[in-house]
């Protein structure tokens, strides 16, 4: 099993396929979860502080807009802990929408420079793009050694 | 209690940067409550593709889509609300589009502020006030004369100013240095008094506004504590006789400066801020100091020199500072000097704040620094307009409570 990094981070379809093929998806509900269901103050329905963005300094300058820090304090872990990863390109918004395209940019360079294998595909447009692009995406997983479950 | 004005938000990055909480805070302490305008993922492809212009942020084309929603009656809201992150390029161009967009197509009051992780509720105070001020009161800001025996005071950063007001005329003036700001209320009013010759016990109503209007208002049990924004919009336009069309106003103040747009004397658009206190009139007092004149020279001083023989080109009050120091030890005379400080702090607030809000002639000039008239000659100069800088010019904020508490007359 590996831990899979998935974009859109959001994306419900790549994470389930993901899962199914026996991995662990690393979306942002991941990071997200972290910040609920761990206590303190700022505890639910605050689940972003203004902490995060001092905390996303690790990825990305104090000149970068606080929001794309604030975004990398949580996806910029998931990056760091991931064996492997998925790059979906110029997805529609309903396949999983990424909010900031600065974030996209560097989320997508950070995942690059790491040294692990990576599948990159564009988003279909047709039906024939569709089916090869899930048998791509079942291909990758299932030569990363997940087993369909 | 009177219902919450209902503000919809417009943003990229404001969970994310953390300050969502500040948001919801500032909008609660006046009464008002922010919500997102909801609308479907089809709505989003639709519009942001109908309004032109091509954002990659997934975040900010949503807010394309919210904002011609509400600009089209979809959905029902009092006022907008525009944030996105500080130094975001992208976000800044539609941050822009959209309040031009809103102002033009509606009668929704926008206001629009890029903000960093540090933003604080206290920070956005004054921008929700002056939001729900103006959906909530158009009534008393269409107000356009002053009747009755009222008194104005205005508490600024750098100045206390009060005024008494009779029958649509000023009778009485207080200006003192801030200080302790009660302590500087109590003698701003007592000049004021003084000069009109009334008692306290005559007035019939009393506004506050300023920095300091909350305390002062709890101290003095004013009828009416009300933001700068609005009340320095009305101001203007009684003291420049500009009540009916269209103006812009500019207030460079101590602390911070606001450049409102006005139609009939309710604005519509406005920012206020300043990246640094380089582009404000604490910069000014600065450089009055260090040429060795008192501020109310600054201004001739600046009218006999010329400002592009000193070279400045700081944002930032410190660097500004040591830029007129190198100028005066390499020779160049105070005039100069005097020339180039009003330069910079014009440019500034044309170039950062400026560019924010639509200009629309006349422009009016207020506040204590509009009688610095060497900044006026460089923000005409700027604007290629003939500025209109009217008499009392610095009392803006007291004559403006004056009048607007005039409202407050008990029979009214």
């Amino acid at each position: 099993m590996a831990k899979v990094f998935i974009y859109p981070t959001t994306s419900l379809i790549l994470s389930d396929m993901v899962a199914r093929f026996g991995h662990e998806p690393l979306g942002s509900p991941l990071g997200i979860r972290e910040r609920i269901q761990t206590a303190g103050i700022d505890s639910p329905p605050l689940q972003i502080t203004p902490e995060e963005p001092k905390k996303g300094l690790r990825y990305a300058a104090v000149e970068v807009p606080s929001g794309v820090r604030g975004r990398m304090a949580v996806i910029g872990p998931l990056i760091e802990h991931a064996e492997a990863a998925i790059i979906i390109n110029d997805a529609d918004l309903a396949f999983g929408c990424m909010g900031c395209a600065r974030t996209n940019e560097l989320v997508k360079y950070l995942v690059r420079r790491r040294k692990i294998p990576i599948l990159e595909l564009m988003y279909p447009k047709t039906e024939e793009e569709g089916i090869a692009f899930v048998a791509a995406i079942r291909r990758f997983l299932q030569e990363l050694g997940g087993e369909k479950r | 209690m009177t219902a919450p004005v209902r503000i919809a938000q417009l943003s990229c990055g404001s969970e994310y940067s953390g300050v969502q909480k500040e948001i919801n805070e500032a909008a609660a302490a006046v009464n008002a409550e922010i919500f997102f305008p909801d609308i479907s993922l089809a709505d989003i492809e639709r519009d942001s593709a109908l309004f032109g212009l091509e954002a990659r942020s997934a975040d900010l084309k949503l807010a394309i889509a919210r904002a011609k929603a509400l600009v089209e009656g979809r959905i029902d809201a009092d006022a907008v609300f525009i944030g996105t992150c500080f130094r975001c390029a992208e976000a800044a161009i539609v941050r822009n589009e959209l309040r031009r967009y809103i102002h033009e197509n509606s009668r929704l009051p926008v206001v629009s502020y890029s903000f960093t992780e540090r933003t604080t509720a206290g920070t956005l105070l004054t921008r929700m006030e002056a939001l729900t001020t103006i959906a909530r009161r158009r009534a008393l800001l269409a107000r356009e004369e002053q009747v009755g025996l009222t008194l104005g005071v205005d508490s600024g950063s750098s100045t206390t100013k009060s005024i008494v007001m009779r029958d649509n005329a000023i009778v009485g003036k207080g200006w003192v240095p801030t200080t302790d700001v009660l302590k500087s209320a109590d003698e701003a009013i007592a000049l004021a008094l003084g000069e009109a010759g009334v008692k306290r016990s005559e007035l019939e109503a009393i506004g506050v506004t300023g920095y300091g209007r909350f305390l002062i208002g709890e101290h003095v049990k004013a009828d009416l504590v009300q933001e700068e924004l609005t009340v320095n919009s009305k101001g203007a336009v009684f003291l420049a006789d500009r009540q009916h069309g269209p103006c812009t106003v500019i207030d460079i103040g101590g602390m911070d400066n606001k450049a409102i747009s006005v139609q009939d004397g309710i604005p519509g658009t406005f920012t206020m801020g300043g990246i640094c206190a380089g582009a404000s009139g604490r910069f000014l007092e600065m450089t009055a100091k260090r040429l060795g004149v008192d501020i109310t020279e600054l201004g001739p001083l600046a009218m006999q020199g010329m400002g592009a023989n000193v070279p400045m080109n700081s944002y930032c009050i410190v660097f500004g500072t040591q830029s007129l120091v190198n100028a005066l030890s390499s020779g160049c005379s105070p005039q100069d000097v005097a020339a180039a400080a009003c330069h910079s702090v014009a440019e500034q607030v044309f170039e950062q704040q400026l560019q924010e809000i639509d200009i629309k002639e006349p422009v009016i000039m207020v506040g204590g620094t509009s009688l610095i008239e060497g900044l006026v000659y460089a923000m005409g100069t700027l604007l290629q307009t003939e500025i209109l800088v009217p008499r009392y010019s610095q009392f803006i904020g007291a004559v403006g409570s004056s009048l607007l508490a005039s409202g407050f007359i008990k029979g009214e």
